[in-house]
C-alpha cells in the first residue's frame, strides 16, 4: 500500500547564537494509512522538532533546512515543505492534526469547548454555525465526554486534566484528519487516565483509520500503541523496525540499553539501569555517530564518521557500525 | 447578584479603608515641623493677640486629636471644611480645580493608553527587528527621562518658538471668545502639559503590552490554534491577544486613581489650575483641610478605580466569578 506521508531527509536546524543547533538531521520515513508509527527518544533527541516540521510549526530561530515531506492524502502528491501559509492553513486541522503534551495549556483559557470545537469546523468544512454546532456535539460524544450538548458550554478550567485531553482529542479529529501526530499526549496525567487515553486514541484510530506518528518517552506506551517504531538519539534515526522487532530483536546498542532501562515488576531490582553519560548538545556536532561517547560497543571509527541507516534485515533499519546480533550480547 | 454582593462589599470595606488611610495622613501633617500660622508668626506686622485669635479661630489651639475628629464629624456630613490660606469651603476650591486637572488627565490617559497598547503590539508581533528596537529605545526614554526635566525642556522650546504658549488654561483673551475659539486655544494649551505627562506614561503600557503578549505568544493554546489551521491574524487577534489583555486591566484599575492627583509637577510646571497643584501647595503651607480632602478623594478613586478593574477583568475571563 502507498503511504500517506513521505518525509525524506528532513533537517530541521536551529541558528542559535551559539552555533547551529541541529535538532533533526536527515531523517527519513515513511507512514502508511492506518498505521501508527512511534516515534521514541529521550528529550532533546529531535522527535518533537520533527513532528513539529511536518506540522510546519517552526519557528524563528529554527528552519527546515532541507528535505521534502510528501503528503498523499487528497489525491496527489504535495510537498508540505513547499506550501504557502495560506495552503497551510488549509491542511492544518483537517488533513494533518496536532495533539500536544500539556492538555491543562492547549486550551485556551477563555473561550468555551464549544467555541473551540467550532471555530475548527468552520474553519475547514462548509457548514453554518448549527450544522457545525451538531458536528462538535458529536466530536465529543465520541471522545467519551458524559452530557456532551450541556459540556459544549463549558470552559477548560471546569474540566480535569484527562477530560481535557479527551477535548482536544476531540478537537483534533472534528475534520477527519487523514494524519493525526500526537506529541506526548499523555505524559502530563496520571496513570490510570492515561490508560484510559490511549486506549480511546488507539480504538479512535482503528475506527477513523488515521495514520498516526506517536511520540513517547515511554516505552511502554509504544508497546501498546505502535505498528513501527522509530528510535532517534542525536537529532538521527538509530532504529527503524516493526514494534516487534524493536522490542524484542533490538539491534542498535542505544534500543538495547533504552529496553533495559525501563523498570520491570516481575523482577526485583535493587537499582534501575540507567545509560551513562548525558544526551549531547547538538551544537556544531561533527557528523558523526552521536552516540559514540555513551556506546559500549564503541569502534574507533565510530568517532570518525557517520554509520548509514542500513536495512539490517528486510524493513529493520538500523545506524550502526557494531550492532547487536540477535540474541546477542550488548557488551562486548 | 453575586456581583451585585461583591460590589456592595467592597464598598463597605471602603470606610474603614478610608477611616485608616486619614488618620495616618492627619498624624503624618501633625508630625511634620511647622504649623498653617508659622507664617504668619515670621511677619512682624502682626500682633501677638491677632496670631491667637486666628489661632482660636482657626481651631489650632486645641490638641490634634481634637482636631481629627472635629474634621471627621464634619467629613461625614460631606463638608470638607475650611482652607486656611483661601478662607473658603475646600469643596469650592477642589470644584474649580477639578475642571483643569480632569481635561488634562484625561486627555493624556487616553492617548497613552491608546499609543502605550498599540505600540506594545507592533513591537511584541516585530520582536527582534529594526520596529521594535526603535520602539523600545524611545520607551526607554520616556521610563528615564524625569518628567519635570521634559517639561522644562519643552518650556523653554515654547518660549523660544513662540510655537506653544508658556503655560495656563486660559489666556487673558478666553472670556471674550466665542465657545468654539475657546476649545481651540484651551485645547492648544493642554499639549505640552499632556505630551510631557502621555511620554512619562505610555513607555510603561507599551512595554507591558509587549512583555505580555510576548509570553502569551508562547503559549500551548497559541500553537495549537496554528496546528487547528486558524490563520495567523484568528491566532494573534483572537487567541493572543485577548489573554494578553488581562494583566493590562488591572493596571487599568489602578491607574484610574492617578486621574485626579497624578500630575502634581507637571501641574506646577506649566502653571495648569489642577487638583495636583492646590495639594502640593496646601501640603507647603500646612493648610491641612485641602491635604485631606485630596487625600479622601484619591483614596476613594483608588479603591474605586481597582473595583472597575476587577469586574471588567470578571468580564472578560471566565475563570474569575465573585461570588
Amino acid at each position: 500500500m502507498e503511504s500517506i506521508l513521505s518525509v525524506r531527509n528532513l533537517s530541521t536546524w536551529f541558528f542559535l547564537e551559539e552555533g547551529v543547533l541541529k535538532a533533526v538531521n536527515d531523517v527519513s520515513f515513511e507512514l502508511a494509512p492506518n498505521e501508527v508509527l512511534g516515534i521514541v527518544g529521550e528529550t532533546g533527541s529531535g522527535k518533537s522538532i520533527t513532528v513539529r516540521s511536518v506540522m510546519r510549526l517552526i519557528h524563528h530561530p529554527g528552519k527546515i533546512v532541507s528535505g521534502e515531506m510528501i503528503y498523499r492524502g487528497r489525491g496527489r502528491e504535495e510537498d508540505i515543505a513547499k506550501m504557502s501559509d495560506d495552503e497551510l492553513t488549509h491542511i492544518r486541522g483537517k488533513e494533518l492534526s496536532m495533539i500536544f503534551q500539556d492538555p491543562l495549556t492547549s486550551l485556551n483559557p477563555l473561550y468555551t469547548i464549544g467555541d473551540q470545537l467550532i471555530e475548527t469546523i468552520m474553519q475547514h468544512q462548509d457548514v453554518d454555525r448549527t450544522g457545525a454546532w451538531r458536528l462538535a456535539v458529536e466530536a465529543l460524544d465520541k471522545v467519551q465526554i458524559p452530557e456532551p450538548e450541556k459540556r459544549m458550554n463549558s470552559y477548560p478550567f471546569e474540566f480535569s486534566g484527562g477530560m481535557k485531553q479527551r477535548v482536544v482529542i476531540a478537537i483534533a479529529l472534528s475534520c477527519n484528519p487523514k494524519i493525526l501526530i500526537a506529541d506526548e499526549p499523555t505524559t502530563a496525567l496520571d496513570v490510570t487516565i492515561q490508560a484510559q487515553v490511549l486506549d480511546l486514541m488507539k480504538q479512535l484510530q482503528t475506527e477513523m483509520k488515521t495514520g498516526t506518528l506517536f511520540i513517547t518517552h515511554d516505552l511502554g506506551v509504544i508497546s501498546a500503541m505502535a505498528d513501527r517504531v522509530m528510535v532517534m538519539y542525536g537529532g538521527r534515526q538509530m532504529e527503524l523496525a516493526s514494534a516487534e522487532d524493536v522490542f524484542h530483536k533490538p539491534t542498535h546498542p542505544y534500543t538495547h540499553m533504552l529496553l533495559r532501562s525501563i523498570p520491570r515488576v516481575d523482577i526485583k531490582q535493587d537499582s534501575l539501569e540507567s545509560i551513562p553519560g548525558q544526551p549531547p548538545r547538538m551544537i556544531d556536532v561533527p557528523d558523526v555517530c552521536p552516540f559514540a561517547p555513551r556506546c559500549p560497543r564503541r569502534l574507533d571509527k565510530c568517532s570518525k564518521e557517520l554509520p548509514k541507516l542500513d536495512e539490517f534485515e528486510p524493513n529493520h533499519y538500523v545506524r550502526c557500525f557494531n550492532p547487536v546480533e540477535p540474541g546477542g550480547d550488548l557488551y562486548v | 447578584m453575586g456581583l451585585v454582593k461583591y460590589i456592595a462589599r467592597r464598598l463597605i470595606i471602603l470606610i474603614p479603608e478610608l477611616w485608616i488611610i486619614t488618620i495616618i495622613v492627619f498624624t503624618l501633617i501633625q508630625l511634620s515641623p511647622g504649623t498653617f500660622l508659622d507664617q504668619y508668626r515670621l511677619d512682624p506686622s502682626i500682633s501677638r493677640e491677632t496670631l491667637q485669635a486666628m489661632e482660636k479661630q482657626l481651631g489650632l489651639d486645641k490638641p490634634a486629636v481634637v482636631q481629627y475628629f472635629y474634621w471627621l464629624g464634619k467629613l461625614v456630613r460631606f463638608d470638607f471644611g475650611y482652607s486656611f490660606y483661601y478662607r473658603r469651603p475646600v469643596i469650592d476650591l477642589i470644584g474649580e480645580r477639578l475642571l483643569g486637572t480632569f481635561v488634562l488627565s484625561l486627555y493624556s490617559f487616553v492617548i497613552s493608553w491608546i499609543v502605550g497598547v498599540v505600540l506594545g503590539i507592533v513591537s511584541a508581533l516585530k520582536k527582534y527587528t529594526a520596529t521594535d528596537k526603535i520602539l523600545t529605545v524611545i520607551a526607554f526614554s520616556g521610563l528615564a527621562l524625569p518628567g519635570f526635566f521634559l517639561a522644562l525642556v519643552l518650556l523653554y522650546m515654547a518660549a523660544r518658538t513662540g510655537w506653544f504658549p508658556i503655560g495656563g488654561l486660559y489666556s487673558p483673551e478666553t472670556a471674550k471668545m466665542d465657545v468654539w475659539s475657546a476649545f481651540k486655544d484651551i485645547f492648544w494649551r493642554l499639549q505640552l502639559p499632556a505630551f510631557t505627562l502621555t511620554f512619562g506614561s505610555f513607555a510603561g503600557l507599551m512595554r507591558y503590552q509587549r512583555g505580555s503578549l510576548l509570553d502569551v505568544m508562547n503559549e500551548d493554546y497559541v500553537e495549537f490554534a496554528r496546528a487547528k489551521g486558524m490563520p495567523e491574524r484568528v491566532v494573534i487577534y483572537r487567541h493572543a491577544l485577548r489573554n494578553a489583555i488581562n494583566p493590562l486591566i488591572t493596571i487599568f484599575g489602578a491607574s484610574l486613581a492617578d486621574l485626579l492627583s497624578g500630575a502634581v509637577i507637571t501641574e506646577t510646571i506649566f502653571s495648569w489650575p489642577g487638583l495636583g497643584r492646590l495639594t502640593y501647595q496646601a501640603l507647603l503651607q500646612k493648610d491641612y483641610y485641602v491635604v485631606m480632602a485630596s487625600t479622601v478623594i484619591s483614596t476613594v478613586l483608588l479603591v474605586i478605580g481597582n473595583l472597575i478593574g476587577d469586574i471588567l477583568l470578571a468580564a472578560v475571563d471566565p475563570r474569575i466569578r465573585y461570588e
